[in-house]
């Protein structure tokens, strides 16, 4: 029994309280990020944004929080129960799942396994799921429509993703997630002579058309403006959401935004050298990398925002020749042309 | 080795009950997802045997994939199921016998475990150790040395299936208005906009 206890029950208990700790961080941060995107639209149109609940609005998401779990859940008539109540925690429960193997900085990863950036894409992959039963489900027109659209430009976008990644894992030679940011330590600025500047180390400047793909893939792929068709309000009311209200309506909500930081923390990871500091001199470098990793991720998130303000929604058959017809084809002349570099230049081992 | 025992019996037993419900389900769509959680959970048993590539691709090509698009047509579709429960006797031995088939087949694939242990030891190609190199390392090893062929054969046989269904949908319908990006971005102010003077009270 004594033996049970420290091979099985006491890592057991340290992986659940890591992953509850990474969890609680993660929802509020998630809060905040919520408060962020509201209050960064609002600058963009010049208005205030939400400013009532506490100072500056900073306590505007826990009152949504509030508002959300005191209203009472509708469920239609016509719907099916069993899965238009599963679609919500399917979305939740997934998008919440990838963050088991993200390394928020070196070594603090719940689980470090080789297959890393392969599990996130497959978790990421089932997220249309959510989106799919929840538009079926709630036995209705727009509803339907929304899933159906989804179906269509998540599948289509994940293609070139797997192909940036496939660009990506060439370079680093492991599907590791953290072998993904030591490969970062080195690379265009040593071979240049200014090790300190390790910000040139990173995959954003070689893979810089990767970098991009996958920036707008990782839109698409969320459902963000400008390619929020599933829920497009000006034609679909809220696309697969218009059924849901209160609590389930805020899992939609929760698993839209907690995927949103998961692309940005593997943007982060694949792109920008995870926890690294930019500049490798003494001030920089006594940073924790967990602080860097969380910049790093505030930063593409702001990207994300400010797509949000400033982009007008693509149509949908623009939405699909983008993906099919432009980042499809860069993106596998990419994977050519960077295994063709690889190996005349010989650069990694 | 409990806890992997425990495991085991959780996905089997998950597999096995979820492929029961995907035949047995009223509603076609339930039966997808059902079908989506037997491949979810022998991904779990994949990763119990040490395939942990192997189960992942299984999760994002099967149920990220194929799956997806299954529940696509079967939604769209508009199956009566109690009509094709109608014939279904009809079909009985055909679908006994392919049933019995892959019974034997399954029962000499494993039977050769049991009856004949050393022959799992002399694969065409040496299993190398676990620990010593990853999984996606042998794979790739074995896939583009030993079998390059084969692979390059099967990529090109899903070109072929993908050129004929591109082909067979593709309809080109004529006097459709259709949006060539480059030649808008192309356009400049002096081809697409006319400045004219318009005489008071006359108009153009």
């Amino acid at each position: 029994m004594n033996d049970f206890w420290s091979t099985y029950g006491f890592p057991f208990l340290v992986m659940l309280g890591q992953s509850l700790l990474l969890l609680v961080v993660l929802l509020v941060i998630i809060a905040y990020i919520l408060l962020a995107d509201r209050k960064i639209w609002a600058a963009v149109q010049m208005r205030r944004g939400p400013n009532v609940v506490g100072a500056f609005g900073l306590m505007q998401s826990f009152a949504d929080l509030g508002k959300f779990a005191l209203k009472e859940p509708v469920i239609p008539a016509g719907a099916d129960k069993t899965v238009f109540l599963l679609a919500p925690l399917v979305t939740v429960i997934l998008s919440m799942a990838a963050w088991a193997v993200v390394p928020v900085a070196d070594g603090w990863v719940i689980a470090d396994i080789n297959v890393g950036i392969l599990y996130i894409f497959a978790i990421s992959s089932l997220g249309v799921y959510g989106v799919i039963m929840g538009g079926w489900a709630s036995n209705s027109k727009y509803p339907f429509l929304g899933a159906l659209r989804s179906a269509a430009q998540m599948v289509s976008y994940e293609v070139s993703i797997g192909f940036v990644i496939i660009t990506v894992l060439m370079c680093v030679g492991s599907l590791n997630l953290t072998a993904i940011v030591t490969s970062q330590e080195s690379g265009l600025a040593t071979m240049l002579g200014v090790p300190w500047l390790s910000i040139l180390n990173w995959y954003w400047l070689p893979l810089f058309p990767m970098f991009v793909v996958f920036f707008i893939s990782a839109l698409a792929e969320t459902n963000r403006p400008p390619f929020d068709l599933p829920e497009a309000e000006s034609e679909l009311v809220a696309g697969f959401m218009v059924e849901y209200g209160s609590v389930p309506y805020m899992m939609f909500m929760l698993g839209e935004y907690v995927s949103i930081a998961l692309m940005c923390a593997l943007m982060t990871i694949m792109f920008m050298g995870g926890w690294l500091p930019p500049i490798d001199v003494a001030p920089f470098t006594w940073v924790p990398g967990v602080i860097w990793f969380a910049l790093k991720c505030l930063l593409v998130f702001f990207m994300f925002a400010m797509v949000k303000a400033i982009v007008p929604r693509y149509r949908y058959d623009q939405l699909m020749r983008l993906g099919w017809k432009v980042f499809l084809p860069i993106s596998l002349v990419a994977v050519v042309v960077v295994a063709l570099v690889l190996k005349l230049t010989g650069w990694h081992g | 080795m409990i806890l992997q025992t425990l495991f085991f019996y959780l996905f089997a037993a998950v597999t096995v009950a979820s492929a029961f419900m995907v035949i047995s389900s009223r509603n076609p769509v339930h039966s997808v997802l059902f079908l989506i959680l037997a491949f979810f959970n022998s991904a779990g048993l994949f990763l119990l045997l040490g395939a942990e590539f192997l189960a992942m691709i299984l999760v994002v090509v099967y149920v990220g994939a194929v799956a997806v698009l299954f529940l696509f047509v079967v939604m769209m579709l508009d199956v009566d199921f109690a009509e094709l429960r109608h014939g279904a006797l009809q079909y009985l031995p055909i679908g006994g016998l392919i049933g019995l088939i892959l019974l034997i087949e399954l029962v000499m694939v494993l039977g050769a475990w049991v009856i004949a242990p050393d022959v799992s030891a002399t694969p065409a190609a040496p299993i190398p150790p676990m620990g010593e190199t990853s999984n996606v390392a042998a794979l790739g090893q074995l896939l583009y040395t030993r079998y390059v062929y084969f692979f390059q054969a099967a990529g090109m046989v899903l070109l072929v299936a993908m050129v004929g269904a591109i082909v067979l949908t593709l309809r080109h319908k004529e006097g459709v208005k259709r949006q060539d990006i480059s030649q808008q971005v192309a356009r400049t102010p002096e081809q697409s906009i006319e400045v004219r003077k318009v005489p008071s009270r006359k108009g153009i």
